[in-house]
């Protein structure tokens, strides 16, 4: 089973007279453990997928399906649940609370999904200790380096042991060694096996994915596990993904 | 979210823009120091009045000669219009009344005295041993009041007050001095103590004497006042009217007294300063308004500017209630402190009021802390509202792009 299953996602805005079609028909099939980016010029509504695929946004037609749930007619509380559970977000400029601690900043899931004190401890040291971020747990995001902040953010990020990552530009803010610092972390993620969608502009990077999506006015332009155009292929039946991070 | 998670959030999260909530803090505090000062000085001055009325002595009924009340036409005001004098018997008689517990017969006139060459005019006040405990006199140490004797008698004493000593005497001592008193020669036995006070009658310039000495000084039979003291609050109705009844009896079946009530006159102010003091707390309660309206304000400019993390709070799978809760519950914090602090503040002004005017109890009333601390609460939590509202109900993409 699927762990995404998009039929004919739509999402249009209406900016003053015209309309714009952030995404136009959508069918897109994402087996769990896989790794796929997403590419595409800014404007092509990649970053509207990624909220559309986070639940942050709701498609105007159009059906998603998360782990063989429609997650889409869910009430706001209960796309929240799912967001809490299953999905991890990653963004560009690492969105974590400036008064918080970098401990108190990976613990904030936990703490919104009311986790006991004790397990939330013992969990966020643990994340620590595998980001190598044990000496700087009391330290505020002003006081961390780019690359130890986008950490404390992945860490943030798998704390609840989600199905899915979504990782919006995360070496955007980054130099160039930072950058594939925090990308090998997100790629031994997935190899432990959580599902990975990285969007960029970064084509090298891009080509670490084992799955590259185009995307281009609303629409998928390329898949490279379809070998070709997108957009004709039914959503129920793409061809068959490669298995990922098993 | 946990609650204490949520309550330690909102410290954090007022505790990040320090200003901003010190700002709405002060505000808040400010409009309830407001009430409690102003309440304490409403309710100050209610006190003082009925202090001021209680010195005259409590439970106190007054009878005057003479009717006040104005009466349509009644065929006996036309037989009998001059009232009948109101005599120390009367005034014996009213003690078989069941309610009285004392009574001091009072006649009043001016007259001259003198001592050592010195004249002054002075206020003379005839009455019995009672009047000391009726109307709660107090005198210097080695003083004497009247003697508790007979009424009839004209024992040659006399109990001055005060400022009488001061310019009669000067620094001589008074006791045992002999006065002339019109055409009596008088030995004061007794000096009232200083009070300032008397509505009416001051003590500090009157001379007392035996009332039967005082009616014969000013050749006259009848008496000013009769103060009755009743039993109890409760008993003053019937005091009232038991010494109504008998006068009426003693009379020839008419009604030619007027019996007042000291406590008629004191609810009367009582109730008027009680009525002063809520509306001086209604404006103060404005303040409090205006404090809410702040920390609206204050709320709402920290949603626009944590709207970036209240998107990412949504994206962590926060729920729209946990975001209201924690933005009201920081509202609620704001407003708690701001209402402690004002408590704090109030108290420590009425506490300087006291101290500056030791006579005025600036004491707030109990009813008006509780509602002013319940306002700051309540507008706290109702202008909090709004915001906490708009800060749940952001759409998380757009929250996110503002950073």
């Amino acid at each position: 089973m699927a762990l995404i299953e998009l039929v004919g996602i739509e999402r249009v805005f209406h900016l003053g007279d015209s309309v714009v079609r952030a995404l136009d028909g959508i069918h897109l099939s994402i087996a769990a453990g896989e790794y796929v980016s997403i590419v595409g010029q800014s404007g092509s509504g990649k970053s509207t997928l990624l909220n559309m695929l986070g639940l942050l946004d709701r498609p105007d037609a159009g059906t998603y399906h998360l782990e063989g749930r429609d997650v889409t007619t869910l009430s706001p509380d209960e796309q929240a649940a799912v967001r809490s559970r299953r999905i991890g977000f990653v963004f560009q400029s690492f969105h974590l609370v400036p008064r918080l601690t970098a401990a108190e900043n990976i613990a904030l899931p936990l703490m919104l999904a009311g986790a006991l004190p004790d397990e939330r401890d013992a969990r966020v040291q643990r994340a620590l200790r595998e980001f190598g971020l044990e000496n700087r747990a009391r330290h505020r995001p002003d006081e961390l380096s780019g690359g130890q902040r986008q950490r404390v953010a992945i860490a943030r990020a798998t704390i609840m042991q989600p199905a899915l990552l979504l990782a919006d530009e995360p070496t955007g803010n980054l130099d160039r060694a930072t950058g594939e610092e925090v990308i090998r972390l997100l790629e031994a993620l997935n190899a432990g096996g959580v599902t990975l969608l990285l969007v960029t502009h970064d084509a090298a990077l891009a080509g670490h994915a084992r799955r590259q999506l185009v995307m281009e006015d609303g629409r998928l332009r390329h898949d490279s596990a379809a070998g070709g155009l997108q957009h004709e292929s039914g959503g129920g039946s793409p061809a068959a993904p490669v298995s990922g991070g098993v | 979210m946990r609650r204490a998670d949520i309550l330690r959030f909102s410290r954090d999260a007022a505790l990040g823009a320090p200003l901003r909530s010190a700002l709405s803090v002060l505000a808040m505090a400010i409009g309830v120091a407001a009430v409690v000062v102003l309440t304490a000085l409403g309710d100050g001055a209610r006190r003082y009045v009925v202090s001021q009325f209680t010195a005259l002595g409590s439970n106190l009924v007054i009878v005057l000669p003479g009717r006040s009340a104005t009466g349509g036409f009644n065929p006996a005001n036309v037989i009998t219009t001059t009232p009948r004098d109101l005599t120390v018997d009367d005034a014996a008689a009213l003690l078989a009344a069941p309610a009285v517990r004392r009574l001091a017969p009072l006649a009043v006139g001016t007259s001259e005295i003198s001592f050592g060459g010195r004249l002054r005019e002075v206020v003379v006040a005839g009455s019995t041993a009672s009047l000391k405990d009726v109307r709660k006199y107090q005198l210097e140490p080695g003083s004497h009041f009247l003697p508790d004797d007979d009424a009839q008698r004209a024992a040659p004493v006399a109990v001055v007050g005060a400022k009488i000593r001061d310019e009669v005497f000067g620094t001589q001592p008074a006791i045992g001095q002999l006065i002339r008193l019109g055409d009596r020669r008088l030995r004061v036995i007794g000096i009232l103590k200083a009070s300032g006070q008397g509505m009416g009658m001051n003590t500090d310039e009157l001379v007392v004497v035996p009332v039967a000495l005082a009616q014969s000084l000013f050749n006259s039979n009848t008496l000013f006042r009769i103060m009755v003291e009743a039993r109890s609050r409760d008993q003053i109705e019937a005091a009232k009217a038991q010494a109504l009844e008998i006068l009426k009896a003693r009379h020839g079946g008419e009604e030619d007294v007027t019996v007042i009530t000291q406590d008629a006159v004191l609810a009367t102010f009582d109730k008027l300063l009680g009525a002063l003091t809520a509306a001086v707390a209604g404006i103060a309660a404005i303040s409090l308004l205006v404090a809410g309206i702040l920390v609206m304000n204050v709320m709402l400019v920290a949603v626009s500017q944590r709207t970036a993390e209240i998107g990412l709070l949504k994206a962590l799978g926060a729920r729209g209630g946990s975001i209201r809760l924690a933005f009201l519950s920081e509202a609620a914090m704001i407003s708690l402190a701001g209402a402690m602090a004002g408590y704090l503040l109030g108290q420590a002004g009425a506490f300087t009021l006291r101290a500056l005017f030791p006579v005025f109890p600036a004491y707030p009333p109990g009813w008006a802390v509780a509602a002013a601390l319940l306002t700051a609460l309540a507008t706290g939590l109702l202008f909090g509202l709004l915001p906490a509202r708009r800060a749940a109900g952001l759409d998380p993409v757009q929250a996110l792009m503002r950073h």
